[in-house]
């Protein structure tokens, strides 16, 4: 019964393609989970990403006809459902899977297999919404996918972003229970909660607003759902339903789901741009108050996404005051980071760049957000333009920035090898300069009166130059992106491997052991003693970090295909209750296999809960030789 | 199967939080009951809202009846503390007692099951349909949810029951009767509000 | 020998006492819970000789006083390493109060 590492490599050399391909199917790791998450993330993102690419071909010029009417609706939908749930999202927990174990000090996380269940979810949820487009056609409502429009006058589209959603939402709320047990419970000795790096902190309390905030969001889509194939009443006015409602349920997810995001950039931006400057992080308790704070007040704004629905002077009022509220803990980070790089030894490395980039950038985001945060004012700039680049300022300037940060520093980590410096520059700069070229120029095409969500405008409106610089831009990213993915291609293929300290000035845990690590992480678990442990002790001149425990053999959970199974049955559910509603004739038997797929799944339940996993162990001796091979 | 992780070890109080494995289901499952109460709390914030939206259909004052729901809320209430005397047995590995009382557990939530069903049935007979008004979908909706809730912890408790023949109480079972239970308590939470908010609030009316 | 023998059967004592007492907790609550429960029904049975407003006030204090002897007692809040569960419990609670708050005030319905 139990497997050790060297059978399972000479299993894998044995039995090519299938046997790798099982490995990733049943993998339970999380470092491969976040690999897989950066697979599938990344994947969605160059998806997201084209489709943004023919937004800006329709836009370049008047009257364009290369997207029209509903076609443009469609790709715009998926534009946004795309990066918002499909790309950030996942690349988001890549960054948590990656490195949040390794910074607390713990060999793995709390929940092995739900963490692979939420991955599995997510990318399965993916694919269903994506095969709308071959389906009969994708959803055209919006991200945010308002009822009415979406439950009584789109087409079956919004099915398969109801459905497909609602499994990758499952596989998120998932993983952020799983992240919050881990941070909590298997924190290594001494690493208290004052002594958890950054990164850790964003994640804790990205996975509590995830937990909060991801169950309204269940329900706003199965009133939809249930509005949409079975006919009930939610939203329907003539039955006595309400619209409102759901724009509250969707914001009060909406909103806290913007600092889901970036409070995880916020937290690489605080360890790439600490480390860069070989200092320890400016008010490291300020930032901590600050994101709770951030945290505790994201729930508290929902309503400023709704200034112009008409719900009186008061409810605004309250808003609008909360949401300015935000801009002082965020404007508290802000102040650290410049702190931080004040004074300090600052190595321009390719992460350090995209940090830097994102304070300014982000800055401007936050500026336009209190712009927008004054309900008069709103009643001007809503549904223009000036939202888009608001928007984009965020979420690219500040969460893309922040990953691509995040990716750039820690994939020496993940894959064992440092990414091409040169290529690196190649693509901060042209992405950098594409953002602001693209998005920039829409803070004016929103204040002289360009509407989003249109898909063409007049020659004599004045917004031709405007927009044309602006798709002009969008190649930039574009290039930058490709020249990305080349470099990954090039390193490895034939990067240098990295060192276990892969920028010889890492300051936490996770670059004390080997790059990539091996599967149970540390050898032995290493005793914190304070922020920054790990250059606490090369200050003190030791090269490892203090063990709290001697050598012994270490426990390992078992792979296992069901998660993906699980995820698979959900996924037949899916498309029985997405058929359902496409022809009357076939609906019974599309009822019967979405009943088929729920029953599998419990099915799946009942076995995971009758087969105990024992799990195996690596032995004391092989420990010390993978040690000495990672030498 | 290794019996390694199987150990019974009476001397401890708390079997359901022994180990680490059993630390983690412990709070992973309370998290997981903060996640529930926002889906309920959205559940009960929408019928709050829709709950006089009665369109051409009945209204809540015409159909609820004070005996049908009481006699519901007293078995699950009942329910609540044989789960809670299985636990109790539980953490003295007195099995027997154990199993009885989460069987008898599952038989009171066997029994609040079918009186909702023949409840929903009167209803429909009545004229309330699912889709009659924005009242009713959101009715049936929170208290099916609620429905399906009980139903799927009766599921669950009766399987970990069939195994526990085999397998008894361990510091790797343990944490799984633990959990169940507080599941069932949970659900009796959630039963408390509805029994207040729908069926009180709407029998009084207003 | 004899003083751990001793300690034992000060332990096995102090596990039994610690018995006896959850049990009478167990019941105590039960029985309050069943009280508050006909409370609240009661309240809403003399509906034509009370204030509406009343009512409504008394019975949603019923069920949150109960749910409350449910979480500390039936869910074991009230023992130690529960900071964590209450924390995350209270948090959702919030949210929930906040939706059903603007719920009831500000959807277009009056």
């Amino acid at each position: 019964m139990t497997a050790n590492a060297h059978a399972l490599a000479a299993y894998n050399q044995r039995k090519g393609f299938l046997s790798w391909l099982w490995t990733w199917l049943s993998t339970v790791d999380h470092k491969r989970i976040a690999i897989l998450y950066l697979f599938g993330g990344g994947l969605f993102f160059v998806i997201g990403g084209i489709e943004a690419l023919l937004i800006r071909i329709q836009l370049a010029v008047p009257q364009n006809d290369f997207l029209v009417g509903s076609t443009y609706n469609e790709v715009v939908t998926m534009h946004g459902t795309t990066m918002i749930f499909l790309a950030a999202m996942p690349l988001v927990f890549a960054m948590m899977n990656a490195v949040v174990p390794l910074q607390i000090g713990a060999r793995d996380v709390a929940f092995p297999f739900v963490n692979a269940l939420g991955f599995w979810l997510f990318f399965l949820g993916g694919i269903v919404l994506n095969t709308s487009w071959f389906l009969g056609g994708a959803p055209a409502g919006g991200w945010t996918a308002y009822a009415p429009l979406t439950t009584e006058f789109l087409g079956t589209g919004s099915d398969f972003y109801l459905l497909g959603l609602q499994l990758s939402g499952a596989g998120t709320l998932m993983g952020a229970i799983n992240f919050m047990v881990t941070i909590i419970n298997m924190r290594a000795p001494g690493m208290t909660f004052m002594r958890m790096p950054l990164f850790t902190w964003t994640s804790l309390i990205t996975s509590t607003l995830i937990l909060f905030a991801f169950p309204p969001l269940t329900v706003g889509f199965f009133l939809e759902f249930f509005d949409h194939i079975f006919h009930a009443n939610f939203f329907n006015t003539a039955k006595g339903g309400n619209a409102i409602i759901f724009e509250h349920i969707f914001w009060i997810f909406g909103h806290p789901e913007v600092y889901i995001l970036v409070l995880p950039a916020f937290g690489i931006i605080s360890e790439v741009v600490a480390t860069f400057s070989k200092k320890r992080l400016f008010g490291y308790t300020s930032m901590v108050f600050a994101t709770v704070l951030i945290g505790f007040l994201s729930f508290m704004v929902w309503v400023h996404h709704m200034f112009t629905v008409g719900l009186g002077p008061m409810a605004n009022s309250l808003f609008a005051l909360a949401t300015m509220t935000i801009a002082v803990p965020t404007g508290m980070k802000i102040f650290n980071w410049l702190f931080t790089m004040w004074g300090g030894q600052i190595h321009f490395t390719t992460a350090n760049l995209f940090a830097v980039g994102f304070v300014p950038t982000f800055v401007m985001g936050g500026v336009t957000g209190v712009m927008l945060a004054v309900p008069s004012a709103d009643s001007q700039y809503h549904d223009s333009y000036f939202v888009i680049a608001h928007f984009h300022y965020v979420i690219i300037g500040g969460v893309v920035f922040g990953l691509l940060a995040g990716l750039f520093y820690w994939w020496p980590k993940m894959f064992g090898k440092i990414l091409n410096e040169t290529l690196g520059k190649i693509t901060f700069w042209t992405f950098f300069i594409g953002f602001h070229l693209t998005f920039f120029p829409q803070h004016f095409l929103g204040l002289i009166g360009m509407p989003r969500r249109y898909f063409t405008y007049f020659p004599d409106e004045g917004f031709n130059t405007w927009n044309l610089i602006s798709s002009i831009g969008a190649i930039g990213m574009a290039i930058g992106a490709i020249v990305l993915v080349i470099n990954i291609v090039i390193t490895t293929a034939k990067g240098q491997k990295a060192a276990g300290d892969a920028w010889g000035i890492g300051r936490t845990l996770e670059w004390s052991i080997p790059s990539p690590p091996p599967e149970y992480n540390f050898a032995q678990t290493p005793l914190v003693k304070g922020i920054d442990t790990f250059w606490k002790e090369k200050m003190e001149g030791n090269k490892k970090v203090t063990p709290a425990e001697p050598l012994g053999d270490i426990h390992m959970p078992n792979p296992t295909i069901l998660p993906f199974l699980m995820s698979i049955a959900l996924t037949i559910a899916a498309y029985g209750f997405i058929f359902a509603n496409q022809t009357s004739a076939s609906r019974p038997l599309c009822l019967v296999i979405a009943a088929f797929g729920i029953g599998l799944m419990l099915l799946l339940m009942l076995i995971h809960s009758i087969k105990d996993d024992p799990g195996f162990h690596y032995h004391k001796e092989e420990i010390i030789e993978i040690e000495k091979g990672a030498e | 199967m290794s019996g390694a992780n199987h150990v019974d070890i009476r001397t401890l109080s708390h079997p359901e939080t022994a180990t680490l494995e059993g630390k983690n289901k412990f709070l992973g499952f309370w998290f997981f009951l903060g996640g529930e109460t926002v889906l309920f709390g959205t559940l009960f914030a929408t019928f709050i809202a829709l709950r006089n939206r009665v369109a051409t259909g009945p209204s809540s004052q015409e159909l609820f009846s004070l005996p049908l729901t009481f006699l519901s809320t007293i078995i699950l209430l009942v329910s609540s503390l044989t789960s809670v005397f299985a636990v109790l047995a539980m953490k003295e590995y007195k099995i027997r007692q154990m199993q009885l009382w989460f069987w008898l557990t599952v038989v009171l939530g066997l029994a609040f099951l079918g009186l909702e069903i023949t409840e929903f049935k009167e209803y429909v007979h009545e004229g309330l349909g699912y889709t009659t008004s924005a009242f009713s979908s959101s009715f049936y909706t929170l208290v099916g949810t609620h429905g399906c809730h009980v139903l799927f912890g009766v599921l669950w408790i009766s399987a970990l029951m069939i195994q526990s023949y085999k397998k008894g109480i361990t510091t790797v079972t343990a944490p799984k009767y633990y959990v169940s239970a507080l599941y069932w308590h949970f659900i009796d939470v959630v039963w408390v509000f509805i029994f207040t908010i729908v069926y009180l609030l709407g029998i009084l009316g207003g | 020998m004899d003083t751990a023998n001793r300690q034992s059967e000060m332990l096995d004592y102090i596990a039994k006492q610690r018995r006896k007492r959850d049990l009478q907790h167990y019941w105590v609550s039960f029985a309050l819970m069943i009280v508050f429960t006909v409370l609240a029904f009661l309240a809403v049975y003399f509906r034509k000789s009370i204030n509406d407003y009343l009512i409504a006030f008394f019975i949603v204090t019923m069920a949150v006083v109960q749910v409350i002897f449910q979480l500390y007692y039936f869910m074991h809040m009230k023992e130690k390493d529960h900071g964590f569960p209450a924390l995350f419990l209270y948090g959702g609670a919030v949210v929930v109060f906040v939706t059903v708050l603007s719920f009831v005030t500000i959807v277009w319905i009056s």
